[in-house]
């Protein structure tokens, strides 16, 4: 399906120049100073390194940041794109206030969010009087950090989405309607597979926003060791001690992986993306 | 790549007689969905919205206002507050129009040409979002700082980067980088490179042609992207409370000041600042939506294309 | 384009209009102070201030600059110039000491008491009426009782209440190391939400109605009746607590560099005169002048003190001890 043969595509400029910006700006900004995460963190050595990031504290604090991040950005690539749908597709009132909403929990401090979010989910809050007595605890509990993990990064999914969704052509779910396709198998062949890739982006950065998330939930966490305590607050007692050494290696550790999944998410992304246009 | 744009189909083709109705009604539902779906699709879509995002903004006014509207306005009048508000919108004057050059740079770059190695670019790009904030300021003081790579030069010279303003700028700059590229990669790879084939084919040049062809394609995803940059610009705490320095009247951005209410047990004020911060964001909200309903038409023309 | 324009005209005449005119014309002494001393600096900066300007007739200007100590100790060393730094704690200026060398590390010896012109000590905040019955330490590791403290490893607030949770299980009959570690086991199994600090600790217990008790600074005290609610509070002394000095020093190379050493020094000598000690008192803080805390006597009563010097001979023992990486508070928290 692709009608652009490699060939063509060179007659496009500005491929240097634009990759030029790109590489310099990203090497200034973001790659020379995290490489001075990793250099800081290479002077413990492999012992310390391990010793540092081997500590059952440490393993289970990733296991939790990484797992809460996950099931938030599922979560929020669900509805997200369910918002976005309904945004995109219908009309109904209020619908202008709504989408005027979306992207506050990005202008509010991580900290005025983790503390509203503790009011209303601390047992005596306005969601939490009514959640205990059901036995769910979400403030001061590992489920406070999947709360503020969807909240903080509620932004990502709907809006990658919604230009996509504006963008794709109704054109052709005519054509499939017309060509006898329910709106079932329109909506799962036609219109899902070409959200599919914003979709993913939206979910890589939702996920790789709640994995370095600390300012809301310090505040509704609990932080009590290997049950609430997320990976960037042991980052901050590493640098209470004036371990520098040691905060790094663990800010290096979550890089690391952060950026193996986010590797994997996008390389998943231009492979969906490339069997499509197949 | 895109679906073939295949412009002969804006004119559907009359459909076979067994399809009974009129061919406008037929057509609308079939690319729609029955009324009970629609409502129920908008009532878990605000349903979700409303206990996730309306309902804590919610609290965030019900505190702002607890004291009444007199402790409101006097929190806003401060002199800290006010010097806080220029040193917040100066952080984001600087960094959003520098990361709306590289976003668009990149974006082209990415969506209209093959090379390899292209998802680790991408996947570069996104790494700011998974640094934790703390970590983001962190490293600017291992490079800026007095014991930093270039603190030593810097103090030679009598330049100051961490705890001044350079330094709040970076940090923000760091947190908001990939919000433009990223909002623009999807929409230019969804709209492929046939707009601009043409335009160049007819012999305009790569300026022009992006200026008159691929700019007017993206403005709203590019509006998107700046929106998003601008709002996380305004609410960074962790990053740039590392490199802030926290000197009153100087060197606190309204997040900061916020905090410092907060401690002192003002917590109306607090949230009163933060009100602000979240109406600072609705007025940037509102801009867009005067700019979507000014070029309706426009917008219209843009999406049927 | 006209939409890409009118968006960026805005953009632009802000950027213009606020412009990079930071500069100052006389550097003003800059205070690096920890997190809750912002009220006494409110009083005692206008002040000096005043009493500056009666001796040498100049105007000048104090900048306050406040913060978890260890994070404000880590901005010193980074390059922030402060004049003169306050803490809770005096590892954290022992740390600006030695990892940059910007002031002699026997600065302790600079001013009267070990450069610490007040100090503060931990006690019991409860709910009105004191329900659960709470007198002292061992009312704390009952079963049932929950009590909020900040992270040691985090808030100074928290490494003081864990010294003297330890001090007092060591000082109980037949006590040692070993029932001590127990104690304190036990007391920070009573523990259900860890704040970062002493101020989150306080909202936690005063606005999230968390915990039977918290311990809190005597200086935090007043604070949290004033704006948390009088009536619901009330304050329980225990029968052994910790003496919390307010350590304060000159960071010379700074000081020297901006011209401000005389200054500074002076700002520091004013923490120990008659004023400045009456400044403190009036905010809680017990002065070291043992003259102006008698006349205070009614807000500040006698206590039963250990101090942390007396126990371990310096903090920096002590920290090695208990809150290094891996040393006995991790090792307490990480099994409960």
């Amino acid at each position: 399906m692709n009608p652009f043969k490699p060939k063509q595509r060179r007659a496009i400029p500005g491929f240097g120049l634009t990759l030029g910006i790109t590489l310099s700006y990203l090497s200034l900004i973001v790659l020379i100073p995290l490489a001075g995460v990793y250099f800081k963190a290479a002077g413990l050595g492999w012992d310390g390194l391990l010793h540092t990031l081997g500590s059952a504290r440490v393993l289970a604090s990733l296991k939790l940041t990484f797992g809460s991040a996950l099931i938030a950005a599922l979560f929020n690539a669900f509805f997200g794109l369910l918002v976005a749908w309904v945004f995109v597709r219908y009309q109904f009132p209020g619908k202008r206030l709504f989408d005027a909403f979306i992207d506050l929990p990005f202008a509010l401090p991580t900290a005025v969010a983790g503390i509203a979010l503790t009011a209303l989910y601390a047992g005596n809050g306005w969601l939490g009087q009514y959640l205990e007595p059901l036995g769910i605890q979400v403030a001061y509990h590992p489920l406070g950090v999947v709360v503020a993990m969807t909240f903080i990064s509620l932004p990502f999914v709907v809006r990658t989405v919604e230009p996509v969704l504006a963008e794709a052509e109704k054109e052709l779910e005519e054509a499939a309607a017309t060509l006898g396709a329910g709106r079932w198998i329109t909506v799962t062949r036609v219109i899902l597979p070409s959200v599919w890739p914003a979709l993913l982006t939206g979910f890589a950065l939702a996920f790789a926003r709640a994995v370095g998330e600390y300012g809301s939930i310090i505040f509704i966490a609990g932080n009590i060791p290997m049950v609430s305590e997320i990976t960037p607050l042991l980052i901050i007692i590493k640098l209470e001690e004036f371990d520098y050494a040691g905060a790094t290696a663990i800010a290096a550790a979550m890089l690391t992986l952060s950026f193996l999944l986010l590797l994997l998410i996008n390389l998943f992304q231009a492979w969906t993306r490339r069997s499509r246009n197949r | 790549m895109s679906q073939p744009r295949d412009h002969s189909l804006q004119d559907p083709p009359a459909l076979p007689p067994e399809f009974g109705t009129g061919p406008l009604v037929r057509k609308n539902s079939a690319i729609t969905e029955p009324a009970w779906v629609r409502w129920l699709l908008i009532g878990s879509a605000l349903g979700f919205l409303s206990l996730f995002l309306l309902l804590p903004l919610a609290s965030v006014f019900t505190e702002a206002l607890r004291d009444g509207w007199g402790t409101y306005v006097s929190a806003l009048r401060e002199p800290d507050a006010y010097s806080a508000v220029k040193l917040t919108l100066l952080a984001a004057a600087i960094a959003v129009p520098l990361n709306l050059v590289f976003g668009v740079a990149a974006a082209w770059c990415i969506a209209k040409f093959e090379f390899r190695g292209k998802q680790l670019l991408i996947s570069l790009i996104d790494l700011p979002f998974s640094v934790s904030p703390v970590v983001a300021g962190l490293v600017y003081v291992l490079i800026f700082g007095a014991h930093g790579w270039a603190g030593g030069w810097l103090a030679e010279h009598d330049i100051k980067i961490i705890f001044a303003v350079p330094g709040i700028a970076l940090a923000t700059i760091f947190v908001t980088f990939p919000f433009i590229a990223r909002e623009l990669i999807p929409l230019m790879q969804e709209q492929g490179t046939d707009d601009e084939q043409a335009a160049l084919t007819l012999g305009a040049g790569g300026f022009r042609t992006f200026w008159r062809v691929t700019l007017p394609n993206i403005k709203w995803g590019l509006l998107y992207g700046v929106l998003l940059c601008n709002a996380r610009a305004f609410g960074e705490f962790g990053a740039v409370s590392v490199v802030s320095g926290h000197i009153r009247g100087q060197t606190n951005t309204l997040p900061l000041h916020i905090e410092i209410l907060y401690n002192e047990y003002a917590f109306a004020a607090a949230f009163a600042v933060a009100s602000l911060l979240a109406a600072l964001a609705l007025v940037t909200l509102a801009l867009k939506t005067f700019l979507e309903w000014r070029y309706a038409d426009q917008l219209a023309a843009a999406r049927r294309h | 384009m006209r939409t890409l324009k009118t968006l960026l005209k805005p953009l632009l005449i802000v950027t213009a209009g606020l412009g990079f005119g930071q500069a100052l014309a006389a550097e003003p002494l800059l205070n690096v102070s920890y997190d809750v001393a912002r009220g006494v600096y409110k009083d005692f900066n206008p002040a000096f201030a005043a009493d500056w300007k009666a001796k040498t007739g100049q105007e000048i200007k104090i900048e306050q600059s406040h913060g978890g100590s260890s994070k404000q100790a880590r901005a010193v060393i980074d390059g922030l110039q402060a004049d003169v730094v306050t803490m809770n704690n005096p590892l954290d200026i022992d740390a600006i000491a030695e990892r940059a060398g910007l002031l002699p590390k026997d600065w302790q010896k600079k001013l009267p008491n070990n450069s610490a012109p007040s100090w503060s000590a931990i006690l019991f905040v409860v709910r009105k009426g004191n329900p659960k019955g709470i007198k002292d330490w061992n009312d704390l590791v009952k079963p049932g009782v929950k009590l909020v403290i900040p992270n040691p490893k985090t808030s100074g607030n928290g490494r003081y209440s864990y010294l003297a949770a330890w001090e007092y299980a060591k000082r109980q009959p037949g006590g040692s190391e070993a029932s001590a570690k127990d104690f304190v086991s036990r007391l920070f199994a009573n523990v259900p939400v860890l704040d970062t600090g002493g101020r989150g600790a306080t909202t936690t217990f005063a606005q999230r109605d968390i915990g039977d008790v918290l311990l809190t600074f005597e200086n935090e005290v007043r604070l949290i009746k004033e704006e948390l609610g009088p009536e619901k509070f009330d304050v329980v002394i225990p029968s052994l607590t910790v003496r919390a000095d307010n350590p304060v020093a000159v960071v010379e190379k700074y000081a020297a560099r901006k011209g401000n050493a005389a200054l500074a020094r002076a700002y520091l000598e004013y923490h120990y005169s008659d004023a400045g000690q009456e400044i403190f008192a009036k905010n809680d803080l017990r002065p070291s002048n043992e003259a102006v805390l008698k006349k205070y006597a009614a807000n500040l009563p006698p206590l039963n003190l250990f101090s942390v010097e007396q126990s371990y001979g310096s903090w920096a023992a002590a920290q090695k001890i208990h809150f290094a990486d891996g040393a006995l508070f991790d090792q307490i928290i990480s099994a409960r």
